[in-house]
Parts: C-alpha cells; structure tokens; sequence
C-alpha cells in the first residue's frame, strides 16, 4: 500500500476512535458529570479530526468539524454555558460528523438534510448565525482555511521524498546546490543583525546563512564590532551582525522566508543591491567553509577562537565592495561559530564551553517509534492465518500422538513423552493464537449509544442507555456477528418494549426508559444482556398466538419462561403480530438463529409491566471447543461439553413412551424427552432399546432439556471446528464438523436444534420447574 | 549520523505523517503521545529537533516548550510548534515561551522538512 493510503486508513481508524471518545465525552457533559478535561478532550477529538481531514483535503469534513471545534472551544473557555440543550445538539453533530467520516472514507455523501440543519445550530451557538461557511473568516476562530496542497490526491504525490541531497545527513556545502546563476538572478543586500531573544529560542546565525546560501551564491560579511573582550562576553547577549550580498533568481518574498522564524528577533532589510556592485565572484569558497563549519560537529576550541577575535577584531568592511580583498578564511570560521556559540548554553557562565548542545546519544540505530506501550497493528488475515496452522497443528498433534499409541510404544519411551510436552506446547500456542484475536466488546456497544438516540428519535420514546462491561473481551468474529442480534434487540427495546413517555408516566415510571447493555464473562462463555424496564411480555397474548400458529397444543403446560421463550420460534412472529405482542416476537427467531450460528444461546426473562431482559450466552472463540466424544449408530460424534448437564446409564424402567412413540426418561424427579441420536440424525431407522447405551442430559437454553441416547462415550477433548456450511451445506441438528486424531471427520451435534425439533413435534409430557437461567 | 526529531503529538495520524516526511529525508524520528511523555523520552533520548503539537492531554505544547527552555540539557534544542492558519495567538504564545519555529498544519512535506532544516544545526 503507498504511503499515502495507509496513512489515510491510519486517519479513518483514528477518527473511530476519536468520534467514541467525543461521544463519551459529550455523554458525560449531558449526563452534568462532565469536568474541564473532559471538554477539552473532546475539543481534542473534533481538532483532530479536523486536521487530518485538513491533511487530506476533506473539505465537508473540515467544515464540519471546523464549526463544531469552535463550539467547543467556546465551552471550554467558558465563553458558552453547557447547557442540556447544547450537549444534545452536540450529541446529535457527533452522530453528523460520524456520517461526514463515514462519507469521506467510502466516498459516499452526507444527507444535506441532517448535516444542515445541526451545522445551523451549532452556528447559532456560537453567534454565526447568517454567516456563509466561507464568510467564516474574520474572527481568528473562524480562520481555518482548509489546505488542500499538501495531498491532492493520489496523482499528487505529496509524501514524495525530498531530494536526496536535501538530506540533513548529507549536508552539502552549498556550491553543489546554488543555482548558476542565470540570466534572472538579481543582486540583493540583506541586513542582518539578530537579538538576543533570537538565540534563546534556539535559532542560530550560522543556520539561517546556511539556508539563504541555498538560494544562490552569496557574499558574507561579519560586523564583530560590537563584539567586547572576551572578559566582558555574556553568552546571552547578541554581537554579531552581518550583510549579505546575495545573487538569487529567488524573490524577496522567498528570500524573507529563509527569515520566517526569526524576522520578529532580529532587524532585517532586505533590499535589491544590483546597480552598485557585479554579482560576487563565482565561487565564493569563504562562505561554503563558513557554513559548513557552522553545521560541522567538531569539537572546537571556542575560547582560542575567541581569543582571536577580540584581538584582531575584523574591521567592518563596507558590503557594497565584494570583490575586493576577501576575508581571511578563518575570520569567516570565527564569525559563524560565535554565532553558534551565543547561543545560550550554559546560564550565566563566565567561560563560554564549547559542548555542542542537543547531542545526546541518539537511539542505538533505529527510525521506529518509541512509545511506552508497545502494540503493533496487524491484519486480520494474518493471523487468521495463523489460527488456521496451529488448528491444523492441533489436529496433526493428536493424530500422531494416536498413531504412537497404537503403534504399541511405551506411555514411558522418549518419542511419547515428548508427545506429551508437544501436546502441551500445542495448546499454549493455541491458547496465545486465541489471545490475539480477543478483542473489547467495546467495538460493537460504541455503536449503541447512537443507534438508541436514533430509534428513540424515530419512536418518540425517551431512553438512557446504560452500557457495562464494554472491556470484556472475545473473540474478534464472535464481535463482528454480534452487531446485528444486539442491533435488533436494542431496537426492539426501545421501540417495543419501552412504553411512551406519558403511558411510562401513566405506570408510574420515570418518563425516560432505561435499557441496559451488558457484557460479562461467565463459564467460559460470553454473556451479553440487554435489559429494559418497559411493560414487559404480554403472556396470554404470547400464549395465544402460539396455539393459534400451531406452535403449541392448546393444553400445553408451560412456565411462564417457556412462554416468553416462545417469541423465539420460527413461524411465531408474522408482520401482523408486531403491535400486538409488545413487538417482542418481531424477527426473534433470526437474532436466535443468528446466535445459534455463533454456537451461542438466548433467553428472554420478562416481568409483566416492570421489563424483560434477553440474555445472549456465545462462545469465547468460534475455532475451538470443548466437546464429548460420542459414538451413535456407529458414527463418531461430538457435543458441546458446555451444553451438557450429566451423563447416565439409563434403566429400562425409566424409560416411558407417551403415545406408543416418543420416549421420555425419568431423571430424578422430572421426565425429559429421549433422543436417539442415530435416529434423530436419520443413521438408522430404530431406536437403542431401552436400557442401553448412554444417555447425555443436554440443555438447550430456549427449549429445555433433552436427553441424548447413544451408544457410548468415547471421551473429552478439544476439537477444531471446521464449518460444515463452508465446505458442505448446512445440516439440522449438525453444527460442524471437525478432524479427530486419527484423521476421521466427526459431526459436532447442534444441541439446541434437536432439542427444539423434538420440543416442536411435541411438547414435553410435563414441563419441569426450572431455576431461571 | 542521521539527526534526531522527536515528534510530540496526540494524533496518530499526524505522528505517521511526519514519521513517514521525515524517515524519507534521512531523519531519525521518535515518538511520543502527549507532552509528559515527551519530555521523558527527550530526557531519555535527546533529540536534535523537537516538534510539538499544541493540543495535547496531560501537557500541551506550551508546556513541552516550557519543560525543554528550563532543563539546561536541552535549552538550546530547536522547537518548531505544530499550529493551524487560524493560530497566530497560539503561534505567539509559543514564540514567547521559546518555540524556535512552527509548522503550519495541514503541512506540505516538503515545507515540514525545510523548517526541520532550518533549524536542525
């Protein structure tokens, strides 16, 4: 990638986190928890964006920003009170100048109708009411001019690298590098006499002479006369003067820039001296030793040096005669290492010391950043990449720990226990690998707090979001396939599940609803909620629909968690149910498959009229899991340990048959459905008698418990999963795949979806009592 | 032996923009966040050219100029201040605490190289 396009995606991903920050910052003001820094932070965040916006000529975008940073620069100087109404419509041109990036890095363009209408508040704010955005000149707050010349684009290759012999390390004496002089070249006298405050900002002499030989062939004269006896030299105080003929194609103005930084320390006249002397001679070897010596790092016997000077002080010898008797070399080696000297060195000495100042040590060979916490930005391909070895790796290593084992070596020869040490290495890279992909959840609730504004907006609701947990950390596709669920969840929150403001009042709630988002780990696994304080699930509706789509028989027992569960299923919610049901039902069953997806579990608890909380429980990583090693129907199988509750031997005496067919096991004091799985999975055609095998009691979190009937466990171990949808097609009740060591292929079990099927073709006999969650 | 820039600013962008003129140039460039972090890496370090930011968390630009013009060190190392067009008081502030020079944002690499030049002794 050239230079200037990675330094572009490093300017959109910095505005991310800028725009987060900003909008953190703007949600503490509006919440009136908000100090100083805080403001200023933002001030920060926006006059960031705005620069390197600048930078690359993002012209809506600087424009944007521009007027926005002036808001707060008004707050932070007090200059404008923050009042709730400012920070709201802060809040809203947060969202606005997200839309502005958003538009510059896709090229996309900004809905004119919500950029203008915030860009006019926000200029009423600050009194620029009437002001075309051009107009803004004038107040030097208003004087950005935004530059397009430094990056025009991919054509204009503005990060071009200087010219070679403009490197600082290679420091040419300047002959090499003086034009000719041609046909155009005029004669210019300069003055130039600094002052000491020149000399304390660390400019020097010897520097500015240096570049104005760069501009043509020049002429140095040294007026030391003000120079005192060295017992009366103050290294603070400025002596030397010097006039400078100058033969340049350059302009007076491009001579005055050569003075930019010391114009304003220093008296300077600059003037055209061609009628009153030819041009200096061509080559003026004076100057180039003086000024390479000025930027020669050698140590130098100043004091000798000075001694010199203050005896055979150079008189001034008028400028206007160049060519007549140059000065002697070394008067000239003198002049421009006093100059060098005066600068401040060392406070109030009497004997001006020689060290060159700014000389430390540099980093022991390296051009890299040095920054206190070392993080490198990688892509993401990368180390998927490196996933997929070590899950290779993974596989191989217990494909070659089996075949050791069954080649009849001894558990104590060399060749197995250094299997062991490898299993071990293994699965610490892995864990490693696995570490680098977990990423803050953060990424996905940063987007909330809008999207909660936006929907609360559209529906005319009054919402405060609360978010936690933002640091928690998972895996980085688990993050990115949690967007959506969690995007439709909280948009049923507000819209549906959060009364209006007056029936919020009516219930004697506060007119602002409250959604919490919430992200925890727990159990090796995920746990995101997302918890609102509206009506809450309307039951007997719920229930209704239900037996009226078929979904439950009309005498179904169910808790009231299997009934709020319902809004889950396929087939439940129909465009019709939205405004009937508290719109709980509206495309759950896709949040659920989508979770499902991730190998992930969702559950809604509610409470009439006080708000119902949806849980979501994913995996850490989507790479690897936990897993029984199970044999049915001949076939190696494997479950996710994390929904298994026990395993059992059944006893025929358990087992009962509701209906002649669908068998149930007695566990305890509970009956749950039994399913052969070799049957459920279509491997054979009749059910393990009762009384053999194994029975593994799963737990799905939306339909409940099951029973699963195989023929024996094989073990626990950890597998690499491989997606069945990518190379295969998708299965009921299979999740994925994965290799086993001896390089077969077994089928991952999706609990959750034999469960729900079985829970489908008939509900349970009795529905246990369970614990919620 | 290269010369050593060490740039001072909270932006990351702006850091890679002035790593990326000024590696090209020949320079030795270290980095630092915000103000405090950059009086320490220059007190670690050295440096032959400083270049600050002036908005920064922690400690502005105002106070990195302060911090080197006191320590006798660095009393003499070049500043130049990172400013805007529409920064001229900010501009003479930072003159008036000891900045040698200023560039102004957005900058032109080959303008941030001369003005590095300028100064760099």
């Amino acid at each position: 990638m050239d230079p200037f396009e990675s330094i572009k995606q490093t300017f959109f991903q910095e505005c991310d986190e800028l725009l987060t920050d900003a909008e953190q910052g703007l949600l503490a003001m509006e919440a009136g928890d908000a100090d100083g820094e805080t403001i200023n932070a933002v001030f920060r965040a926006v006059h960031s964006v705005k620069g390197g916006a600048g930078a690359f000529g993002l012209e809506d975008l600087i424009r944007f920003a521009h007027v926005f940073e002036t808001v707060m620069d008004d707050l932070r100087s007090g200059k404008m009170e923050l009042t709730d109404e400012v920070a709201k419509t802060l809040l809203r041109a947060i969202d606005v100048l997200a839309d502005h990036v958003a538009a510059a890095r896709d090229g996309g363009a900004v809905d004119e109708g919500r950029s203008a209408p915030i860009l006019s508040e926000m200029k009423a704010l600050i009194g620029g009411e009437g002001l075309d955005d051009d107009d803004l000149g004038g107040d030097e707050d208003f004087g950005f001019v935004p530059m397009t010349v430094a990056i025009e684009g991919d054509d204009a290759p503005a990060f071009d690298p200087p010219a070679l012999d403009e490197s600082p390390a290679a420091f040419e004496p300047m002959a090499d590098l003086a034009a000719e002089p041609a046909s155009g070249a005029r004669v210019w006298r300069i003055g130039f006499a600094p002052k000491s405050e020149m000399y304390a900002k660390a400019n020097e002499s010897g520097l500015v002479l240096r570049e104005l030989a760069r501009l043509g062939e020049m002429d140095v004269k040294l007026d030391a006369d003000a120079l005192p006896p060295l017992d009366q030299l103050s290294a603070e105080t400025a002596y030397l003067h010097w006039t400078v003929l100058l033969t340049t194609e350059a302009d007076e103005a491009t001579i005055r820039e050569v003075f930019e930084f010391v114009e304003d320390d220093c008296v300077l006249t600059i003037e055209p001296a061609d009628g009153q002397a030819s041009p200096p001679p061509p080559s003026s070897d004076l100057s180039d030793d003086a000024l390479a010596a000025a930027s020669a790092d050698a140590p130098l016997d100043i004091a000798a040096l000075l001694a010199r000077v203050a005896g055979e002080a150079p008189t001034s010898e008028a400028a206007r005669e160049p060519a007549s008797a140059p000065e002697p070399p070394a008067d000239l080696d003198v002049a421009a290492l006093i100059a060098k000297a005066q600068a401040p060195i060392a406070p109030a000495a009497p004997k001006v010391e020689a060290a060159p100042v700014a000389k430390a040590a540099p980093p022991a060979g390296s051009s890299q950043a040095i920054t206190p916490t070392a993080t490198i930005r990688v892509d993401l391909d990368r180390v998927d990449r490196l996933i997929n070895a070590v899950g290779e790796l993974v596989i191989q290593q217990a494909m070659l720990s089996q075949q050791v084992m069954e080649s009849g070596l001894a558990r104590s020869s060399n060749v197995a226990l250094g299997l062991e040490d490898l299993e071990l290495l293994t699965r610490e890279i892995q864990d490693s690998v696995m570490a680098i992909r977990a990423q803050p959840v953060k990424s996905v609730f940063q987007r909330m707090p809008r999207l909660a504004r936006e929907v609360a907006d559209m529906t005319g609701k009054r919402v405060k979001l609360v978010m936690e947990g933002e640091g928690t950390e998972v895996d980085k596709t688990v993050i990115e396939r949690l967007t959506d669920p969690i995007t439709h969840m909280l948009r049923n929150a507000i819209d549906h599940g959060l009364e209006d403001p007056e029936g919020r009042i009516a219930a004697g709630k506060p007119a602002e609803g409250v959604v919490r988002l919430r992200a925890l780990h727990r159990g090796g696994r995920i746990v995101i909620e997302l918890q609102d304080d509206g009506r809450g699930i309307n039951r007997p509706r719920v229930r209704g629909i239900a037996v009226e789509r078929g979904l439950i028989s009309e005498d179904a027992v169910l808790s009231d968690e299997e009934i709020d569960n319902l809004i889950f299923q396929p087939g439940f919610s129909t465009a019709e149910t939205i405004s009937d049901i508290s719109g709980r039902g509206v495309g759950m069953d896709v949040v659920r498959r989508s979770i499902q997806g991730l190998g992930g579990r969702i559950t809604i608890s509610s409470e009439p009229g006080k708000g119902s909380k949806f849980t979501m429980s994913l995996p850490l990583t989507l790479a690897v899991l936990d897993g029984m090693v199970v044999t049915a129907a001949e076939q190696t199988l494997v479950a996710p340990l994390s929904a298994i509750i026990e395993s059992l031997t059944p006893r025929a005496e358990d087992v009962h048959f509701v209906g002649g067919k669908d068998a149930v096991i007695r566990i305890r004091e509970t009956f749950v459905p039994l399913i052969d799985v070799g049957v459920a999975l279509g491997f054979r055609e009749t059910a393990l008698p009762p009384g053999q095998g194994v029975a593994v009691l799963v737990e799905s979190e939306g339909g409940g418990k099951a029973a699963l009937l195989v023929e024996a466990i094989q073990g626990q171990r950890q597998v690499v999963i491989k997606s069945l949808e990518a190379n295969y097609q998708q299965i009921d009740g299979i999740a994925a795949a994965t290799i086993l060591g001896d390089g077969r292929v077994a089928l991952i079990l999706d609990v959750d979806a034999l469960v729900t099927t079985q829970h489908r073709r008939k509900p349970a006999p009795r529905a246990e009592k369970r614990m919620a969650g | 032996m290269s010369k050593t820039v060490l740039t001072i600013d909270d932006s990351r962008t702006m850091r890679e923009m002035l790593n990326h003129a000024l590696v090209q140039a020949g320079y030795t460039v270290i980095q630092a966040v915000d103000g405090i972090e950059g009086l320490e890496v220059l007190k670690a370090n050295g440096a032959d050219v400083v270049i600050t930011d002036i908005n920064m968390p922690r400690l502005d630009g105002f106070g990195v100029i302060e911090g080197v013009r006191a320590n006798p060190d660095h009393r003499a190392t070049p500043i130049l201040v990172l400013t805007t067009e529409s920064d001229a008081a900010k501009k003479e502030r930072a003159r008036a605490a000891g900045a040698t020079g200023w560039i102004v944002k957005p900058f032109n690499p080959v303008k941030l190289v001369e003005a590095v030049r300028r100064v760099a002794a």
